[in-house]
């Protein structure tokens, strides 16, 4: 039986403005456990696709604000310390944040707080998919459609997949494991991790573990 | 070719890979879906300027797109100018008179207008009382561009009860939002690459736009371009370069406008004028509106761009100036500080002192200019440029009429 096919669909992120600040790290902490987990989410994983490089000072927008606009760096570190895609719900995410939050502030007194900075605002995500039309059935084919796809689509597969589907390796590795038998490329996929890079980085290395595979096993193009 | 006449392919050159492609295939989802745009004028400012782009773009996408402008006469477009004050935090009077005037006008001009459509995107206050006309079928939504984050209470009170008669408002920062009971969206302006003021130009133009400025290359240029404005502090930025000129041999460009229809403009610019006076490495240069080609040039001609304004909008000066490749250091306020990563494609700074040590830093490392400019470029291209901004228009229409 022929594979069935791998669809690359993309995404955009539509921005919803909560209304809700924090000015201090108590609010922050507060605010995490009341949020809804589109913007645990937004905060966090799609940080990824606002970003095509990995050049932040850290990857999450908590661990930037705290230690930009409060100047609290250990906070900062702590915060920056945590990988989203680690975790296999938002909610599993959104306890680890708070938890770090309050164990920092259980001993501080007065809580740190911005003084000359700005407060954080909470967005929420909306993510819109989008069927891309590109459609492949081999290894070749997959790996030419991943080099030239919108860089949403990366994301969707490799990352969003992960944590919004459940998916603990992604779409990419599912079904290169799944309908190509390619177990050990599969494998290989599903630990690239994007927690220093940003997904131009993500896709080199995903073409990267393609090529090498295509390079040993040109029988399967 | 015209601004307006530039087909999408022509954006394959600088968007990211795939982005032209991706907005083809996402318009195939709102294909012959009517978008509405209306507000108050066809030319001049900035939200007649990205329409100016936009509508087309959108209507080669298939998307049945119209733009309407509202008319009115002098009294009610003093009346709109005080709501702009006023949103932003002005003491503005206004009578009840005024206010009724604003309304009789608004209602005649939701008469003549052709407001039917699956998305209505009405741009600023000024036509924002048109809601009261709405009709049953389509959604409508309140795109407000300035920072409404201090408003004058009496006015927004006025204004907020036809905001809530809309589906969803978008605001251009989280700062600039305001407690509604509608949905609220986050959309970031744009800059076109394409347009005079960011298309690429040869060397040869750019030197022959300095010399008409009177703006000798013989030396590092720090530029600052911006209207003559106390939050954008051109004064500070004067302060700065002369702590730096004393380390190296730079020339300062204070480029902007504004001037010549605003007297507290001109105020601004007679004190950056006494602060720049005797020292001819200080060019404070009062440009007009349309001067796209010659900031195009000068952003291109700098070594380092500030911005360092101590309250800002969005600022896509800063935008701009990335774009072409600049390190930037902008003040740590509004906008700026999406725009602006620090340490990779310039610094965020909250003093005087701190926009001089920045430069020093910079002017001392030319690898690390190059690197943060480089890596701004890339920023800018894949967060600021209009291909960004249709593709967050045509998801809203995606998310609202679905």
């Amino acid at each position: 039986m022929s594979p069935a096919p791998f669809a690359f669909v993309g995404c955009i992120e539509l921005r919803e403005i909560l209304g809700r600040r924090a000015r201090d790290e108590r609010e922050l902490m507060e605010a995490l456990e009341q949020v809804p987990a589109e913007s645990i989410y937004y905060h966090t994983d799609s940080v990824f696709l606002r970003r095509a490089s990995g050049a932040t000072v850290y990857a999450n927008d908590f661990a930037n604000w705290v230690g930009a606009q409060i100047g609290d760096h250990v906070l900062a570190e702590r915060l920056g310390m945590v990988d989203p895609f680690q975790f296999g719900t938002l909610e599993d995410l959104r306890e680890e944040l708070v938890s770090i939050v309050a164990e920092h502030i259980a001993d501080l007194s007065p809580v740190p707080r911005v003084v000359f900075g700005e407060p954080f605002f909470f967005v929420r995500s909306h993510l819109v998919e989008v069927p891309t039309g590109l459609e492949v059935r081999t290894l070749a084919e997959f790996r030419r459609a991943a080099a030239e796809v919108d860089m949403s689509a990366i994301y969707l597969h490799a990352l969003d997949a992960r944590v919004r589907r459940g998916i603990p390796g992604g779409h990419f590795a599912q079904w290169i494991g799944r309908e190509l038998g390619l177990v050990g490329l599969a494998d290989r996929l599903s630990r690239v991790n994007p927690y220093l890079g940003g997904l131009e980085d993500l896709r080199r290395r995903i073409l990267e573990l393609l090529d090498a595979e295509l390079a040993a096993r040109p029988s399967t193009a | 070719m015209t601004s307006a006449s530039i087909p999408i392919d022509a954006y394959r050159e600088v968007a990211p890979p795939g982005v032209v492609d991706f907005l083809l295939r996402l318009a195939e989802r709102v294909r012959g879906r009517r978008f509405v745009h209306v507000n108050s004028t066809r030319v001049g400012g900035g939200v007649a300027e990205i329409l100016n782009r936009l509508v087309p773009m959108l209507t080669e996408l298939g998307v049945d797109t119209t733009w309407e402008v509202i008319e009115g006469d002098a009294d009610f477009f003093t009346v709109t100018k005080a709501f702009h004050n006023a949103l932003q935090g002005a003491e503005v009077p206004l009578a009840d008179a005024q206010l009724e005037h604003y309304l009789h006008i608004s209602r005649k001009n939701a008469v003549r207008l052709a407001l039917a459509g699956d998305l209505v995107l009405i741009h600023d206050p000024q036509p924002a009382a048109l809601v009261e006309a709405r009709p049953r079928e389509g959604r409508w939504v309140w795109r407000c561009h300035i920072d409404l984050s201090t408003p004058h209470r009496r006015v927004w009170a006025f204004l907020r009860r036809f905001i809530s008669w809309y589906d969803a408002a978008v605001f251009s920062l989280p700062a600039f939002a305001h407690p509604l009971s509608i949905p609220q969206f986050l959309v970031y302006p744009s800059i076109d690459p394409l347009s005079d003021k960011n298309r690429p130009l040869e060397a040869r133009e750019v030197e022959t736009i300095l010399a008409t400025l009177a703006v000798p290359a013989d030396k590092p240029m720090l530029l600052q371009v911006s209207r003559f404005d106390r939050f954008k502090d051109p004064v500070g930025v004067i302060n700065a370069y002369r702590m730096v000129k004393r380390y190296y041999d730079v020339r300062l460009v204070l480029a902007g406008g504004g001037a010549a229809d605003d007297p507290e403009g001109a105020l601004v610019l007679a004190e950056v004028r006494a602060a720049a006076s005797g020292d001819p490495d200080i060019h404070v240069l009062d440009l007009p509106a349309d001067a796209h080609l010659q900031i195009n040039a000068l952003q291109r001609a700098a070594t380092i761009v500030l911005q360092k304004s101590t309250r800002e909008g969005f600022g896509l000066t800063v935008a701009e100036a990335m774009w072409k490749g600049k390190p930037v250091i902008g003040g740590a306020t509004g906008g700026i500080m999406v725009q602006v990563q620090p340490g990779v494609t310039g610094y965020t700074v909250r003093s005087v002192e701190g926009a001089a040590f920045r430069l020093r830093q910079l002017l001392g490392d030319p690898g690390l200019m190059r690197a943060m400019g480089e890596a701004g470029r890339e920023h800018v291209r894949q967060n600021f440029l209009i291909t960004r901004h249709l593709r967050d228009y045509l998801s809203l229409l995606v998310h609202l009429t679905q």
